[in-house]
């Protein structure tokens, strides 16, 4: 499995989807959080990509933005991209849900909901999943103590 | 002539009142079997631990006695000792009846068994019938226990309970039938009497039928899905402790003393044996036959319920039925001096016919669409 | 004719002799056919990943030989590559192969697990459990000479692990890798053609190619429903390349074929062990030079390995200190029981525990 070229990549969805990519580099493919649910759609769907694998979904708290990483794979091009989308907002952070897409996403992102308080649209049922209803805060921020 | 009957005589010599010459002899013996059962079950409990870890390569309880001979007693004492924890919602009086009706009819079975040929408590002329009928009442139990405990996984089993009971006594009762025909009574005595060659050798189907359909009636290894702990927890067991469930516990292990005791006397000529005195060789292939039991348990997986009923409908009772044709053809044209002959005929028949039916016979997707 | 019923609603766990750990499924059933089946999870929930973030690179190792509590050496190496990774260490030879031996190792005692409790599902009343136990426990036994510890190995570092294997170590290996393939032919002769495991998980539980690959199933599940997909074949880490091996998929996706992908990934993990104690380099370092005080360069890192239950990946991202900034577990049986509704509905409460076992659930993983 090779990390597929996301410089490239990242040049062609740009191309697509007209400002949705943030930065590209070797290693990730960083898009803007409006975009990627339709950049997401184009890498699953487009022949010769095919990304039909989507294994990690997490979340990470810079202060300022909160990270979302996506790895998806293609079980098909035996390639594999890490997909970035940054959410500024910390009340409210909102993304689009990619479970439509992937249900591998289904209970990685309850997770994130319950633990970063991340709010994904779309998603069919986006519950708190390991701590308990009523459960105040998220622990995974980290201004969480 | 029993020996009860004899005792009978020797107070009626003494000049006992009329009362006391009746009542005397027939509790002596009700204690007698009611002590000897337990004892029994009791060495069964220890014996099924002890083998059970030998078939699973591990040693079994040995700590308690040699050989860990009184392990079964110190279980007991545990058991007694537990809390007696009663659902807030549980039917209170039914709750409280049913081990005790788990375990009635099993001891009531041991009156028309015969340990010996005087060795009986009363030799019934429908021995056989009493039997099914009696054996039967325990499952009503177990669903009053089920239903009673307000618990789903009880009510589960106590719906599985009831399914398993109706479809598996068809069978026994037709294989019972070819039993009587046989022996041309129904009285166990006579049964056991009539068998100068043990009917596991004549009725081998019949015999395989009725061990299966036992297995299923005592809920034992592969059909023991009422208290399918993977599934649902204890069965109908699961909301008792205690005493209660002591009485849970030996009414397993007394039904299957008393189907061992039942297919030993049906199938395997009973006290009947040359050398050792006849109690001794009735206990033996008592032995012999639980554990067979136990071994099954140690090996097989369980069936599903829906699996379990095809077994039951499309499998056994069919087999079950040829069986009684055909013994009863054989005994209307073979002549006793050709019992050989009846032999050969019936392994052969019963080896073909599990052939044929295990090649047609299959148990369905088992998905439902919903 | 239709008869109208009410829906019953089970509780399954969280105490149940059958969850595998501390699970609850919350149950719809029509009689005993399954509606509606959905796992609550959580109540094993210890935070490791809040937890890591206060904790140094080397004090994280052990949290993670809390995860998949049966095959915990596979965690601790999962891990610790993720921070070798990050920090560009590279672990001696001796050190990768001994890695890789104890990784194949621990995923023969974890699927002798799975196996086990799987027929332990389905009603064989524990003795193909205490069977296979027989071999765990040598496993075990090797283990403890290596760690001096059975279930929480805490033994992989970073740069290696915490020192070499003693000398009886290597000969124990010898002769259990020698044994075992008759050992799984003893137990193929036991279950393989048993008529009840084959009515009872034939055809059970069905996950399709199509469905295990959308909800991102790994392992022997993603395997059994015929996708080739590897990681040590697709992306050799470590010094998989080197080794010679299958990998085994099943074509229907059923309980059995899990359970037969199971049995044949046994017997390709001593193929593995036995090519890497041939090819093991003799004495040398099994761990590189790491400072005690070890700080991470800035960045972030993501390794995933094929543990025995499926990809196991770990997420590292560090800010420069000694304790990483950000740890996410990637939990492969979290993902596998997203397909519980898909396989079991229709089926019976007893199939819903089978297929259950057949995906071979550890819950320390699932709630971390």
């Amino acid at each position: 499995m090779v990390a597929i070229n996301s410089e490239e990549l990242g040049k062609r969805i740009a191309e697509v989807f007209t400002g949705s990519v943030v930065s590209a580099d070797k290693e990730m493919l960083v898009v803007d959080s409006v975009h990627l649910f339709q950049v997401a759609t184009y890498l699953k769907e487009t022949p010769g990509l095919d990304f039909d694998y989507l294994t990690v979904v997490t979340a990470a708290d810079y202060m300022e933005y909160f990270e979302m990483i996506y790895r998806m794979v293609s079980l098909k091009q035996n390639h594999s991209l890490i997909l970035k989308t940054r959410l500024y907002s910390r009340d409210n952070p909102t993304v689009a849900s990619l479970t439509p897409l992937w249900r591998a996403a289904y209970y990685q992102e309850r997770e994130i909901f319950d633990l970063f308080g991340i709010k994904f649209e779309g998603h069919p049922d986006l519950r708190r999943l390991l701590l308990w209803e009523g459960f105040n805060g998220h622990p995974l921020r980290r201004d969480y103590l | 002539m029993t020996l009860l009957d004899e005792f009978q005589l020797f107070l009626k010599t003494l000049g006992w009142p009329d009362w006391a010459y009746y009542s005397v002899p027939a509790l002596t013996g009700i204690v007698i079997i009611v002590a000897a059962v337990l004892t029994i079950v009791i060495v069964f409990i220890w014996w099924e631990r002890r083998l059970l870890g030998r078939f699973q390569i591990r040693l079994g309880p040995n700590r308690c006695g040699p050989e860990g001979i009184f392990q079964p007693i110190a279980t007991a004492v545990k058991i007694l000792l537990k809390e007696d924890i009663v659902p807030a919602k549980a039917d209170k009086v039914v709750h409280f009846i049913a081990p005790i009706a788990v375990f009635v009819p099993v001891l009531m079975v041991f009156a028309v068994i015969p340990f010996d040929k005087a060795a009986i408590l009363v030799d019934l002329n429908v021995g056989a019938i009493y039997i099914i009928a009696i054996s039967s009442l325990s499952m009503l139990a177990i669903f009053m226990a089920a239903w009673a405990s307000c618990n789903k996984y009880s009510l589960i089993a106590g719906l599985r309970a009831i399914a398993q009971m109706v479809s598996y006594e068809l069978p026994v009762v037709m294989s019972l039938v070819g039993v009587a025909m046989m022996a041309s009574s129904l009285s166990m005595v006579k049964i056991v009497e009539a068998q100068t060659l043990p009917f596991i050798l004549l009725q081998p189907l019949g015999c395989l039928i009725f061990f299966l359909g036992s297995l299923a009636e005592m809920n034992r290894c592969p059909f023991d899905l009422l208290e399918a702990d993977s599934e649902i927890v204890a069965g109908y067991h699961t909301e008792y402790s205690g005493m209660k469930f002591a009485l849970f516990y030996l009414g397993e292990y007394g039904v299957a003393f008393v189907y061992a005791a039942v297919i030993t006397t049906l199938f395997l000529s009973g006290w009947q044996g040359p050398f050792l005195p006849p109690v001794l060789w009735f206990l033996i292939k008592v032995f012999l036959v639980f554990t067979l039991i136990l071994w099954m348990r140690a090996t097989l997986p369980r069936l599903r319920v829906d699996q379990l009923m095809t077994f039951a409908w499309k499998f056994m009772l069919p087999m079950s039925l040829i069986n009684l044709i055909v013994v009863a053809i054989e005994i209307l044209l073979v002549p006793a001096s050709l019992q050989w002959v009846m032999i050969v005929i019936n392994f052969g028949l019963a080896a073909v016919l599990i052939l044929l039916f295990s090649r047609m016979f299959t148990f369905g997707g088992g998905r439902v669409e919903v | 004719m239709s008869v109208k019923t009410e829906p019953f609603y089970l509780n399954i766990g969280p105490q149940h002799p059958s969850t595998h750990g501390v699970l609850r499924l919350r149950v719809t059933l029509d009689g005993e056919v399954i509606v509606d089946v959905e796992p609550v999870i959580g109540y094993l929930h210890r935070g490791i990943e809040k937890l890591a973030e206060g904790r140094t690179y080397a004090q994280n190792i052990p949290f993670t030989d809390r995860l998949d509590y049966l095959a915990a050496m596979t965690n601790n190496v999962a891990y610790c590559m993720a921070v070798e990774k990050l920090a560009g260490i590279k672990v001696p030879e001796r050190g990768e192969y001994l890695r890789v031996i104890f990784s194949e190792l621990m995923r023969i005692a974890s699927h002798l697990m799975a196996v086990g409790f799987f027929l332990n599902d389905i009603g064989a009343m524990m003795t193909p459990v205490l069977y296979m136990w027989r071999e765990r426990e040598k496993i075990l036994d090797m283990f403890e000479m290596a760690c001096g510890q059975r279930m929480m190995y805490n033994y992989m570092r970073i740069g290696g692990m915490s020192q070499d294997v003693p000398e009886e170590f290597l000969p124990a290996v010898k002769k259990f890798i020698a044994e075992m393939p008759r050992y799984i032919d003893e137990y193929d002769q036991l279950l393989a053609q048993n008529e009840i495991l084959l009515a009872r998980s034939k055809g059970v539980g069905i996950l399709p190619r199509e469905t295990a690959v959308s909800i991102g199933a790994s392992g022997p599940v993603l395997r059994a429903s015929g996708v080739k997909w590897d990681l040590r074949k697709m992306d050799p880490y470590s010094i998989y390349d080197r080794f010679d091996f299958e990998v085994p998929t099943g074509q229907t996706g059923d309980c059995y074929d899990r359970y037969w992908v199971r049995m044949q990934e046994m017997r390709q993990s001593v193929r593995i062990v036995e090519q890497a104690l041939k090819q093991l380099p003799g004495k040398g370092s099994v761990c590189a030079d790491v400072p005690q005080f070890f700080r991470a360069p800035k960045g972030e890192a993501y390794v995933c390995i094929e543990a025995p239950k499926g990809n196991l990946g770990f997420y590292v991202v560090s800010d420069g200190s000694i304790a990483p900034y950000r740890l996410h577990i990637y939990p492969p049986t979290l993902i596998n029981i997203t397909a519980m509704k898909d396989m079991a509905v229709g089926w019976k409460i007893a199939d819903l525990i089978i297929i259950f076992g057949s995906i071979d659930v550890v819950l320390g993983e699932i709630d971390r």
